[in-house]
Order: C-alpha cells, then structure tokens, then sequence
C-alpha cells in the first residue's frame, strides 16, 4: 500500500493532503492509497478524506492530542509496517520535514525530501527536488523497497473529492512516552490565508519606505486580491513584520500561482523562497533590481505612485 | 557537559551555480560556513558564557576544504574540532549515522545543527540524528536556556511557535532570529590556528547511503520580462492590470 498521513489544521483536511494524494496515485508504485490520520477528536478529518482514497486508518487518542515528533514517527513507522507499505507520503509542512527522518530510520528506508516529482518503475523510484537555495533540480533515486517522501506543497495537483467514502479502520498503536512538554503557544496571525496555501502573494520589501507603507500598499494590496502577505528579511529584522509572514531561504518557501513583489530588491536570500512562483510581478523603482530578471511582468517607478493607481484600477 | 556544533560548509549565496558532471560544482567558488550553522556555533559559545561548563566541539563531514568552516568555528569560540574527511556525498540520513557515533563517542548530551542546509536545502540531518541516538529532538528554536540538565526555549510549529521543556540529552536546530553570530576577531583566529582539529576517516563509520544522486541541472524557467515604465503612474497601472486580467489571467 502507499501510506498517505493526512495533514489538517482547525479540523480541516489540509490543502497539502489532496496533492499528497495526487502524487501516490501518480507515483507508480501499486497497492491502495491509503490515509492515515493522527490525532484526537478527527473523525470529521478522517470522513472528509475518506472520499479522496481507497481506505482510511484512524488513531483518534487523546495520547496524539498534540504533535510530537517522536510519538507521530513510531505511529507511522508501526503503520507501515504492518501494512507493509511500500512508499509512505508526509508532508511538507514544519512538522512533516521534522519527524519524516525518523520514520524512514525507523523503517531503514530512504528519505526523499521535499519532492517536486515522483515516479516508480519496479524497485526504482526516481524523484526530483531543488537543492542549492532552489537553484538546481536535482534527480535522485531509491531502490530499496520502500521510501519515505515529503512531498513539497504547492506542487502536485490537488485530489478531487468524490461522493463515495472509502472505509474507515480503527487502529491500535503502541506509543512512547512524549519528551519534549509543550509549555505554551502563541499562534501566528491568521488574519489572512496562510502564505503556503494561497493562489496570489503579496510582499513587501525595503521599497515600501516603513512600517506604515507595507500597511498602505501591500497589506492593502493583498486584502483587495484576496492574497497572503509576504515580507522580506531585511524588514522583518528592522521589526517591520513579523518572522511568520518571512518569505525566503530563512523564512518560508512558496509556490503560489501568483507572486507579486513590492519594492523588493530580489536579494537571492529572497529569491529562493519565491522562485518557483508560476507568474512573478514586481514593482521597483530601481531598474536594475534582480527581481525584474525573474519577473514576468513588472513596473520600473515609486512604489507609493504605483500601487495606489493599482488598486484604483482594480476596483473599476 | 559536551555540546557538539555540526558544521556545513556552502556555496556563498551570493555566488553563481555551476553545474559539472551531472553535479553542483564547487571548485573556484566562494565557499562559507552554512549560515544556519553559525547560530548554533554561537549558541553554543553563549550557554557557555552564560555559565554552564561546556566544551563546544565542531564537528563536519566532507572533502578536505572543509576544515575551513571548522576552522571559522574554531575562530569564533569552539574548543576544538573533529573533520571526517571524505569525498563521497552522503545525504542527510546516512550522514546522521556519523553524526550519531561521534556524538556517543564524545559523549555529547546537546547537539546543535542549522535548520536547512543550504547546499542540500535538506531539514533532515537533526532530526535524523535524533533518531539514531534516540533522543528527543527540537527544531526551529528561536530562544534558548539551560538550566542544570534543563532546556528551555521557544521554537516555530506548523502554526505560530510553541514554548518548550525538555531534559538533555536532546538534538537542537539553530536559525535566523536565535542570536546574531559573532565575527572571528583577529586575535582568536590567530588562537585557533592552535586549537585541535582531528581528522577521521569516513571507513570507520560504515555508512551505505541508500540514495542516489543521479543528475542535477539549473531551473531556468522562461520568464515574459514585460517591464513597463512607470512614470505616468495610471497609465502603467491600468496596462499592468490588464496583462494580468487578461493576458495572464491570473486575477479577476
């Protein structure tokens, strides 16, 4: 079987689950997809899943209330061993990349990490992730009999859910006991969509003067198109914005299908982060900036000018 | 107590991409210590001087240019440094098999590791050696404190940052916004020239990658590159909104 392990947040199967599911049917590797879901109270995650797979497993304990690396990779070690998998897909969000290691040494299995491809031929699976601060597509490939892969987010086309619900197993796990106590959490801001599921990014760089003018043009900017809010390192360290909304090789990487970037200069720090975007749009007064090398549309002129006439004409 | 810092050495981020042989080439480029690895170097100094009794050893893996990044580390505060040299690329699992021996040789109990190397863009090493070691692992700290056999902090979860305790032995990831690394100043790089960097051979380890790497190449995606001038602000803001309206469809 190929073990898919469901990503949700706030009872919600994730966006990166649907493309997760995508990549196991079109990974070539045979057996049913199947979903497995950790955690507790989930029954309304694991019915909403259940209608993109062939089977669903179920670990509703209170023990898996909360994440925790080493308690999330002997579950789904257990799991696929049991059900002898033959790849095990986990995503790409902060706690997939942290606990995806010890599964695969749990399973002496191979780790592909953060793929944009992958394709099985027999033993073979052949997969492709960018390496060099996204810079290089690397081609990497495992023989052995099983691997484990993160599947990078924003990718792979999402499933589409159908009418029909696979079945649902209960199962049992034999769990340690969690090290690391979670004393407190402070949650980011979710005053918008989440920067790594949004279609269109807006961010804000240097150009955009302070503090108050990332408010005035990008934060504007992205409530009018709907979009998350991206800022640069240089003015989430002036305090400027917070480290969440950090795009970039220090902060967080994204693909969405629109990037449009706002007085940013495109230091390479930056650029890793957003490179992959499908339509870049940038906006600078300084024509030599580097993120017009990577843009597909852009406007050489001050920011302050620009972005009000932007929005004007996008409310005609 | 032991901590042991493991120590990348990169391509500079500001330097150009070569490809050779089907792989990254980084002969005749500018190559650095992985800035995600500097934090924990610096860490490292800092619960030491925050009091605790500890000898930091650099630890890294790689052909022999990369004493170089040990020996920035070594510049910067660590004690001394241990250098398995060789010129196979391992990735992240089968390098934390080596990792993991060393840290029961030296009998380290904290281990701290950048978050994402940049040359693999690869999060796994730390929570790979955790594993090996058995021990618990946290990632993505962003404060630090030790207290006894104590560590606190602060680190990013998938949603916001979680406070935290845990009891050592335990394998810690290091990024931006943890602390601001020190610069080697001149007297300690003239000191560390002196301090202990012993080599190994990567034999001892038996280590079996079960990765291969096969091909690498540079994503050059071709971008339209329509640049409007923007000094009749409307005029270039209506042309913009209707390429992307209507030629790149991409809003409403």
């Amino acid at each position: 079987m190929i073990l898919v392990v469901v990503e949700y947040a706030n009872g919600k199967v994730s966006k990166s689950t649907w493309e997760m599911i995508t990549a196991a049917r079109e990974s070539g590797r045979e057996g049913p997809v199947t979903a497995l879901v950790l955690g507790s109270n989930i029954a309304a995650v694991a019915a909403e899943v259940a209608k993109a797979v062939d089977q669903v497993l179920v670990a509703d304990l209170p023990a898996l209330a909360q994440y925790d690396p080493e308690l999330w990779s002997a579950a789904v070690a257990q799991i696929a061993t049991e059900g002898e998998a033959s790849l095990v897909l986990l995503g790409g969000s902060r706690s997939g990349r942290e606990y995806s290691p010890r599964v695969a040494i749990k399973l002496d299995a191979p780790l592909l990490e953060d793929v944009i491809s992958l394709k099985a031929t027999g033993e073979t699976i052949t997969a492709q992730r960018y390496t060099f601060l996204a810079r290089v597509t690397e081609t990497i490939e495992s023989t052995a009999p099983i691997a484990v892969a993160t599947i990078k987010p924003g990718v792979f086309n999402a499933a589409t859910p159908k009418a029909e619900a696979a079945e649902q197993f209960d199962v049992d796990l034999s769990l340690p006991a969690p090290r690391l106590k979670v004393t407190g959490k402070t949650a980011e801001r979710s005053s918008r969509i989440s920067l790594s599921e949004a279609e269109i990014v807006v961010s804000g760089g240097r150009g955009v003067g302070s503090a108050e003018g990332f408010t005035q043009y990008v934060e504007a900017l992205a409530d009018q198109l709907g979009a998350a809010v991206g800022a640069t390192r240089a003015i989430v360290d002036a305090g400027w914005r917070p480290y969440s909304e950090q795009v970039g090789q220090t902060g967080k990487t994204v693909q969405p299908k629109t990037y449009i970037a706002i007085g940013i200069s495109g230091a390479v720090q930056h650029l890793s982060g957003m490179n992959k975007s499908k339509t870049i749009v940038a906006i600078n007064r300084d024509a030599e900036a580097p993120i017009f090398k990577i843009a597909d549309y852009g406007i050489i002129g001050d920011v302050t000018q620009l972005v009000p006439a932007i929005l004007t004409e996008l409310k005609k | 107590m032991r901590i042991l810092t493991y120590i990348r050495q990169v391509l500079d981020a500001e330097e150009s991409v070569h490809i050779a042989n089907n792989a990254v080439a980084l002969e005749n480029s500018k190559l650095v210590m992985d800035t995600m690895d500097e934090y924990g170097v610096e860490e490292a100094l800092r619960l030491r001087e925050s009091g605790i009794e500890a000898e930091i050893v650099a630890v890294a893996v790689g052909p022999a240019r990369v004493q170089d990044a040990l020996r920035t580390a070594l510049a910067m505060g660590a004690d001394r440094a241990i250098h398995v040299e060789t010129d196979i690329r391992l990735d992240a699992i089968a390098l934390s098999k080596v990792l993991a021996q060393l840290a029961k040789q030296e009998e380290a109990t904290l281990i701290l590791s950048g978050g994402q190397q940049a040359d693999w863009d690869s999060h796994a090493l730390a929570a790979a050696t955790a594993e090996r070691l058995n021990w618990p692992q946290v990632t993505w700290t962003s404060a630090l404190a030790l207290a006894g056999t104590i560590l606190t902090g602060k680190h990013d979860a998938d949603e916001g940052s979680e406070s935290f305790t845990l009891e050592l032995p335990v394998v810690v990831t290091t990024q931006q916004g943890l602390n601001e690394p020190r610069y080697p100043t001149l007297p300690n790089i003239m000191k560390s020239k002196k301090k202990e960097l012993r080599k190994e051979s990567l034999n001892q380890f038996d280590v079996t990658p079960k990765l291969n790497f096969v091909s690498a190449e540079i994503q050059v995606k071709n971008r339209l590159n329509k640049i409007l001038d923007g000094k009749d602000a409307p005029a270039a803001a209506a042309q913009l909104v209707d390429l992307l309206r209507n030629e790149a469809r991409v809003i409403a």
